[in-house]
């Protein structure tokens, strides 16, 4: 059946779906809402989950750990500041393997204070150790929830959904709902092998020494590299189960193009718009969207854009005093592999700024006339100095 | 530049923070979802408080819709409150031949009103709410205007709409709704046909 239901539903009624059995949060715009379904669908006796009203991000993520530890299937969301108050816990997570499913509402991070989408608050935390999967439509986000425990229930590894905050979490959009059987035979009873519990003793988490704790980040990494075929498998599996079919990255007329515009999130919508624009005037123009950031599918990304000329890489955060997040690991990614393409990086959409179809037609008409100066352009900058560059 | 997806039905809702825009805009969505059309509502938040302008967005279509942005230029605006007519950006980016669905109790003489590229509608929803929900809370009588000047949504539509966005609040509340919804519609009538 299709329903036209706001993202932060949609998320709600998925992990309904999952049926969780430990629920913790602490309210954030634009979080908010989809905290508020699932208090509302325990509250209805809709799902037999414990839901705890924590104190603070902090404690929200902190309950969460233990629910998994103990055994648990158990959900939360965060965003912002939110997120980042998370952030000890996010490593200690994913540093004890722990398949945890989480939500980040996207949005920018104070200071100046702002409610609105991007992308610098998940960004932030790449380095914690979570696959970290970027969804385009509410549709996705539903999706992608089903598949984030069974990637993170086969890993043993957490991950976190990142959905753009207001501009999902707060659109209503026609969404085809997940039916309950078909989500029960897709995502097995979660049972943990490592569980804690008084039957059998055992710690999660010791301490290490300088003589191991290489050899633990290393096989942390080495899990991370190999979920990318958990991450594929999950979606071709959903595939074959609900007819919608998802993998690391989603490929928009991206063969054999001269320009491939490479985002993340909701974004891709617009950028969608003016391929179909570009092409329609006869210029070799395509997209990939990254779906998966971590762990980063390099090779899956060069596969696509090694035959073309030039990429735009459009992105809603960047590393201050740096550059570009995405566009400097591709461009370390191409070294890498000896392909020799020019990047073209692009912030833009920071704090809610709208990335339209001019601001995006603007910047594909500026990587034509040749490379910008800086390592990357701000896209659509009010500054008096042409310093921003795009 | 000419865009390929220019066939998208734009509204626009400018209103104040407790005045139901965000409401309206899902309900309309959902009534127009029921019509057999995609589509898509969102709101623009401020700050959010009682009395701030708040801006929300439906867009209509044939097709899937796959942009996220604000909507810019669109084809009606619906202004839940006038005083916000003060700000003239309520009617930027209007397309000639817009609508424009005003609330007001008085004859509001603007140019912009009188321009001929708009076709406006004005009708006293605070007043026809206020007697059926006992609060001035234009929303659904606006609504109930809109389905008079277009076929996108009708009181058929916007009913089950009313219906299905606020179950929880009760059959008293929906019945309510759809009350102040249907003489919007009918006053709307009334008035283009005079």
């Amino acid at each position: 059946m299709r329903k036209l239901l706001e993202g932060s539903r949609a998320v709600a009624e998925a992990v309904r779906l999952c049926e969780p059995q430990v629920i913790a949060a602490y309210p954030i715009t634009p979080q908010t809402h989809i905290i508020e379904h699932l208090a509302q669908f325990v509250a209805d006796a809709e799902l037999h989950a414990e839901f705890i009203n924590a104190e603070s991000e902090f404690g929200a993520i902190s309950i969460v750990q233990g629910a998994v530890a103990a055994g648990s299937r158990a959900f939360t969301a965060s965003a912002s500041q939110g997120l980042l108050l998370m952030t000890e816990v996010l490593f200690n997570i994913a540093g004890m393997r722990l398949p945890v499913v989480m939500v980040c509402a996207n949005r920018a991070v104070s200071a100046p204070i702002n409610i609105f989408c991007d992308h610098q608050d998940s960004m932030s935390v790449r380095d914690a150790g979570w696959i970290q999967l970027y969804v385009e439509t509410n549709q996705e986000a539903m999706d992608s929830i089903v598949q984030a425990y069974y990637i993170a229930e086969h890993c043993e590894l957490p991950v976190m959904l990142c959905m753009d905050g207001f501009l999902l979490t707060h659109t209503f959009e026609p969404v085809e709902l997940l039916d309950q059987d078909t989500v029960k035979s897709y995502l097995p009873t979660f049972t943990f092998n490592r569980m804690l519990s008084p039957d059998q003793p055992h710690t999660l988490g010791a301490g290490s020494e300088p003589e191991n704790y290489l050899e633990y980040r290393y096989a942390q990494h080495q899990a991370m590299d190999k979920s990318a075929t958990i991450v594929t498998a999950a979606g071709d599996k959903f595939a074959a189960a609900f007819g919608r079919s998802y993998g690391l990255l989603d490929c928009y007329f991206s063969q054999d193009v001269e320009t491939v515009f490479v985002t993340l999130g909701s974004a891709m919508g617009v950028v969608r718009d003016v391929v179909d624009t570009l092409r329609a005037q006869g210029e070799s123009v395509g997209a990939v969207r990254l779906r998966c950031f971590r762990p980063f599918p390099a090779e899956a990304l060069l596969a696509k854009l090694e035959k073309s000329c030039r990429v735009i890489v459009l992105e809603k955060a960047f590393s201050c005093g740096a550059s570009g997040i995405v566009a400097t690991e591709l461009r370390a990614a191409l070294q890498l592999a000896g392909v020799s393409l020019l990047v073209h990086g692009y912030i833009c959409g920071l704090g809610g700024r709208d990335l339209t179809c001019k601001v995006v037609e603007n910047i594909y008409q500026q990587s034509l006339a040749g490379p910008i100066a800086q390592r990357h352009g701000f896209a659509g900058i009010n500054v008096t100095s042409s310093e921003g560059g795009g | 530049m000419t865009h390929m997806h220019s066939a998208i039905y734009e509204i626009r809702f400018h209103g104040r923070g407790g005045q139901g825009v965000v409401s309206a805009a899902a309900v309309l969505a959902l009534a127009v979802f029921e019509n057999g059309y995609e589509t898509q509502a969102f709101p623009k938040f401020g700050s959010e408080r009682r009395g701030a302008p708040v801006e929300a967005y439906v867009r209509i279509a044939q097709r899937p819709i796959r942009t996220h942005t604000q909507i810019y230029t669109p084809d009606v605006v619906i202004i839940q409150d006038a005083t916000l007519m003060h700000c003239a950006s309520v009617f930027d980016g209007l397309k000639p031949g817009g609508n424009i669905i005003l609330n007001s109790a008085g004859t509001i003489k603007t140019q912009l009103l009188n321009h001929e590229a708009y076709q406006c509608l004005t009708i006293a929803a605070n007043d026809i709410a206020q007697k059926h929900l006992s609060r001035p809370l234009p929303n659904m009588v606006l609504l109930g205007a809109f389905a008079a000047i277009s076929d996108y949504a009708s009181i058929n539509t916007l009913k089950t709409a009313i219906a299905g966005h606020l179950q929880s609040k009760g059959k008293k509340i929906v019945q309510s709704n759809v009350d102040a919804m249907m003489e919007g519609y009918e006053t709307a009538i009334n008035g283009i046909g005079t």
